[in-house]
């Protein structure tokens, strides 16, 4: 290998007339840059030598991590291999390329020349961009150092940060503005007051009544002294009972009863109503939410899981806003106020009354802790619970075609069963909570007691007192013991909450655009420029540039799994591209509002999904307000009229859950009719015909033939001879355009599309022979 | 066991394959097909065109030359860091950036949800980080105690 092992002379050489302009150096780098970064990089430059991009290497050959970098400056290619300290130089030269690919996560940069490999550096794909970045730097010094002209300066606009390059209408970058690393507080339910607010005014009439119903209750204890005092205990001192004081007590007792029962009655009636509109509006927010979010975050969650968290979870934040935490404000009102009158009527004893309560509090808090944790792993067991049944259910015929109800049914247990032993181990913790509450009352209550003799004993208090702090202070504790149960209620809720702040907070990975552009005619002209995509660490597609002109149709042709629904998914926004950009009429997807965008795009997928409902609304489904007579023009350009007609109810008829009750064939055409009806400027067909039989793909086609005059139009399909009508056909393979042109052209050509539709036709040859064959076997039988 | 196919590596560091039949591949890569489960059982030569070209049953059975080569070139593709601690997280909910000791030297990692934390045969655990990574944790009851604390706390 020709490599100079550094330090590199010349550039020692000049490093201290570098740090002595040290301010005229900002142009030197790229201002994604590090700091840390430039110290270490200037005692290799040459005095006129600029940064121009720059990759962080953190992983070594032997993908170990490590740190080292890769720089392409105006001279030459530099770089610090990951874990040294020596740094190597390739000043630009005939013959250079350099490579980027990556596979399972590592990217790779490799350096040729003609004879051989000089270089090659890891990194992880955190750094893809810089990489891309560089490599494209690369090429453009290289070529600019060959041909002797100064190197064309990029004049696309970059985003300042991670140098993707921005597109019309993008202010800032799509890619670094979506990043969310912040993990959500863990005041979690506080933030449950957004949805509170509206209520506001509710719930303070809620919280006042709680007060007055709450004091009301207190009026009973008090009472029971002077009855003691002024009564009970003179009557036993030989005094006769008077008739007037003990009306009055008693009556007292009677109203205070009573105005604590329609208190409590008004209050628990509007905060549960409250509660329950809260509730109500989490559950609506959530789930629209969760339907903005990309297809990137279904393609991640589990379906169970989801369900789980909108429907069970929500109902809990409910019953713990109009239950627990109705009862908990109640409580600590309670204390507060029976602590004030325990204070008045006698500091000492309430003192002492009051003393287990900071040892409980203590005790709340570190079961708290340990809860808290238990209580939102019941919760993610509860949701595995839900899985299995959401991934059982609707495969139900797969498992009972493999005879797998036994295997499915184990699952179901397993994950019972975990569930069982995660609520074990919380239960152990929490079991032992409440008697240790209870125990700490009684105590109390002994400590109360005696105290409370010695005070009497000694004159310092009545007895009358006594029995009032006894009254209160049992209550006190009752309410105590039912207060430690907030602490796992509340623990639930906020683990309940969590989980749906966390749908909350998810940030659509095809985010709406900041400063949307609105086109209002849409032409239909769609632009692929340079287009990149990866699911996760797979990178499926790599560079395709592909223009439609409004009205063309393009056929997409290739291997199963070369990327062509990707394609489709990219072009309808289902994801964003990775690098590159997609265009409509000039402007790039990401800055239309997702929506609006959509709105011109009509899908047929190889799959058609039905909602459950009726036929007219399912083909009325992207246009609800479509009239009767839309409908079914719809339907007989789909060819789907005539076999509605057949069934029972006609266009009323229901289709059933997921259309189970149609064919493969008739949900296509309900499928294309649905797609025709909303009129788009751009169809997309993803394998339309490839589930369904010769003739039904015949009526299919036809369908089809209507849906494609005058829209821009990108077909998939599998046998390719249903792509004659193509303006072009697009052969991808393995994520690359390899070959574009019309069927004569790429016939003639010899190439791919050869190769692809002679071995179809020889497949169709063969289909032919055996059907001949079975029609002559049946021909002797007869 | 005597193999009717050559391997090579080039100037280029790639591997060239030639059949029995003189047919040469540049570019050949093994792939393992149970990376995870039987990593050294199973191992598929396959081309640039990802197409099969041979199938080795097992490492140990391959003579020792065509065997190192196979290895180093899995060694350089295969980057699956295996968690060796825990030393930190940032939070306890997600998204959280754990520091991690693994057998290829510290890391950091992001933590997207708790649904990235896969669980394998037990007792093993595959955890994939926000760029795609996947860390191993070959027996997470192997760890620590403070690093199944943090785990656990995730699972
Ligand atoms: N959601 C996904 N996650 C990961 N890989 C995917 C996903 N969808 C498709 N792929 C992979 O991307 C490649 C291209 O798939 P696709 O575009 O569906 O191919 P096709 O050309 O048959 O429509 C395939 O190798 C497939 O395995
Ligand atoms: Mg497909």
């Amino acid at each position: 290998m020709k490599t100079t092992s550094a330090p590199l002379p010349n550039a020692q050489n000049d490093s201290p007339a570098a740090r002595a302009d040290l301010p005229a150096l900002a142009g030197r780098f790229p201002s994604s840059l590090p700091d840390g970064r430039r110290a270490e990089i200037e005692t290799q430059l040459a005095a006129d030598e600029n940064v121009l991009a720059h990759l962080e290497i953190d992983l070594d050959a032997g993908l170990r991590f490590a740190d080292g970098l890769v720089l392409v400056s105006n001279r030459r290619l530099l770089a610090r291999a990951a874990g040294q300290d020596a740094w190597q130089e390739w000043p630009y030269r005939a013959g250079l390329t350099l490579q980027r690919n990556d596979h399972a996560g590592v990217g790779t940069l490799e350096l040729c020349d003609a004879d051989g490999r000089l270089a090659q550096w890891r990194y992880t794909l955190g750094g893809d961009i810089a990489a891309g970045r560089l490599v494209d730097q690369f090429a453009r010094q290289l070529a600019g150092a060959l041909t002797g002209k100064e190197a064309a300066a990029s004049e696309q606009a970059l985003c300042p940060v991670c140098e993707t390059p921005l597109m019309a209408g993008q202010d800032e970058c799509p890619k670094c503005s979506r990043e969310v690393d912040a993990p959500p507080s863990t005041w979690t339910l506080l933030r449950l007051w957004r949805f509170a607010h509206p209520y506001r005014w509710r719930l303070l009439a809620g919280f006042l009544l709680t007060l007055c119903a709450t004091a009301a209750t207190l009026v009973p204890p008090y009472l029971t002294m002077p009855l003691m005092d002024n009564v009970l205990i003179p009557y036993q001192n030989g005094k006769p009972i008077d008739r007037g004081l003990v009306t009055l007590y008693l009556s007292g007792l009677l109203g205070a009863a009573l105005l604590a029962w329609v208190l409590g009655w008004a209050r628990t009636y509007i905060l549960a109503l409250v509660s329950e509109r809260i509730g109500a509006d989490l559950r609506t927010t959530t789930y629209e939410h969760l339907l903005k979010l990309s297809q990137e975050y279904f393609g991640g969650k589990r379906t169970g899981d989801l369900m789980a968290r909108i429907g069970s979870e929500t109902d809990r934040i409910n019953i713990f806003l109009s239950l627990h935490l109705l009862d908990f404000a109640t409580d600590v009102l309670m204390i507060c106020m029976t602590t004030a009158i325990l204070v008045s009527i006698n500091p000492w004893l309430a003192l002492v009354t009051l003393l287990p309560l900071p040892i409980i509090a203590w005790l709340i808090h570190v079961v708290r802790d340990k809860l808290r944790t238990g209580f939102e792993k019941v919760d993610r067991i509860w949701a595995e619970v839900t899985n299995v049944l959401a991934d059982t259910i609707p495969g139900i015929r797969v498992v009972k075609a493999f005879a797998q109800e036994k295997r499915e049914a184990a699952r179901f247990r397993a994950a019972n069963l975990h569930n069982l032993e995660v609520n074990d181990k919380v239960n152990k913790v929490w079991s032992l909570f409440t008697p240790t509450v209870t125990l700490l009352t009684e105590i109390g209550l002994l400590i109360v007691w005696a105290f409370g003799i010695w005070q009497v004993s000694r004159d310092q208090i009545t007895v009358g007192v006594l029995t009032a702090f006894l009254a209160y202070i049992s209550r006190f504790y009752l309410r105590l013991d039912s207060m430690s149960r907030i602490v796992s209620v509340t623990q639930k809720a906020a683990a309940g909450a969590k989980r749906i702040f966390d749908i909350l907070d998810h940030v659509s990975s095809v985010p709406e655009p900041a400063n949307p552009v609105h086109l209002p005619r849409v032409e239909g002209r769609i632009e692929l420029r340079n287009v990149g995509f990866r699911y996760g660490t797979r990178s499926v597609t790599r560079d395709i540039s592909i223009d439609i002109a409004p009205g063309e149709m393009v056929g997409l042709v290739g291997h199963s799994g070369s990327g062509k629904s990707t394609m489709v998914n990219l072009i309808c926004r289902f994801y964003d591209v990775t690098e590159g950009a997609i265009l409509l009429d000039g402007v790039d997807i990401r800055s239309l509002p997702v929506a609006e965008y959509r709105k011109h795009i009509g899908l047929v997928l190889q799959e058609p999904f039905l909602f459950f409902g009726t036929i007219a609304e399912n083909i009325a489904y992207g246009k609800p307000d479509a009239t009767r007579a839309e409908i079914i023009a719809a339907a007989r350009a789909a060819h789907a009229h005539e076999f509605i007609l057949r069934l029972p109810h006609g266009y009323d008829s229901l289709v059933g859950e997921r259309g189970q009750a149609l064919s493969g064939g008739e949900r296509q055409r309900i499928s294309i009719a649905r797609a025709l009806l909303i009129d788009p400027k751009i169809l997309i067909l993803d394998e339309a015909t490839s589930s369904v039989d010769t003739t039904t793909e015949k009526e299919i086609q036809k369908a089809l033939d209507n849906l494609v005059r005058g829209r821009t139009t990108i077909a998939i399909a599998h046998r390719l001879s249903t792509l004659r009508e193509a303006n072009r056909l697009v052969v991808l393979d393995r994520g690359s355009v390899v070959e574009v042109g019309n069927h004569e052209q790429l016939m003639e050509r010899e190439g791919h599309y050869y190769t692809l539709y002679q071995a179809q036709a020889r497949n169709v040859d063969t289909e032919d022979q055996l059907a001949r064959h079975d029609a002559a076997a049946q021909g002797e039988r007869k | 066991m005597t193999s009717d196919y050559r391997l090579e590596r080039n100037a280029f560091g790639r591997l060239v394959f030639t059949g029995a039949h003189g047919d040469v591949h540049e570019g050949v890569v093994p792939v393992r097909a149970f990376p995870i489960g039987a990593p050294d059982e199973g191992i598929a030569l396959v081309n640039p065109h990802g197409h099969e070209l041979a199938w080795i049953e097992r490492l140990n059975d391959l003579p020792d030359a065509l065997r190192t080569l196979v290895e180093s070139e899995l060694a350089s593709r295969e980057f699956m860091p295996e968690i060796r601690r825990v030393l930190s997280v940032s939070s306890f909910a997600t998204p959280s950036t754990w520091r991690v000791e693994t057998d290829r030297g510290s890391a950091a990692l992001v933590l997207k949800g708790e649904e990235d934390i896969r669980r394998l045969a037990p007792p093993a655990l595959l955890i994939t980080d926000s760029n795609g990574i996947h860390f191993l944790i070959r027996d997470r009851f192997a760890l620590d105690a403070a690093s199944r604390k943090l785990l656990d706390r995730f699972l």
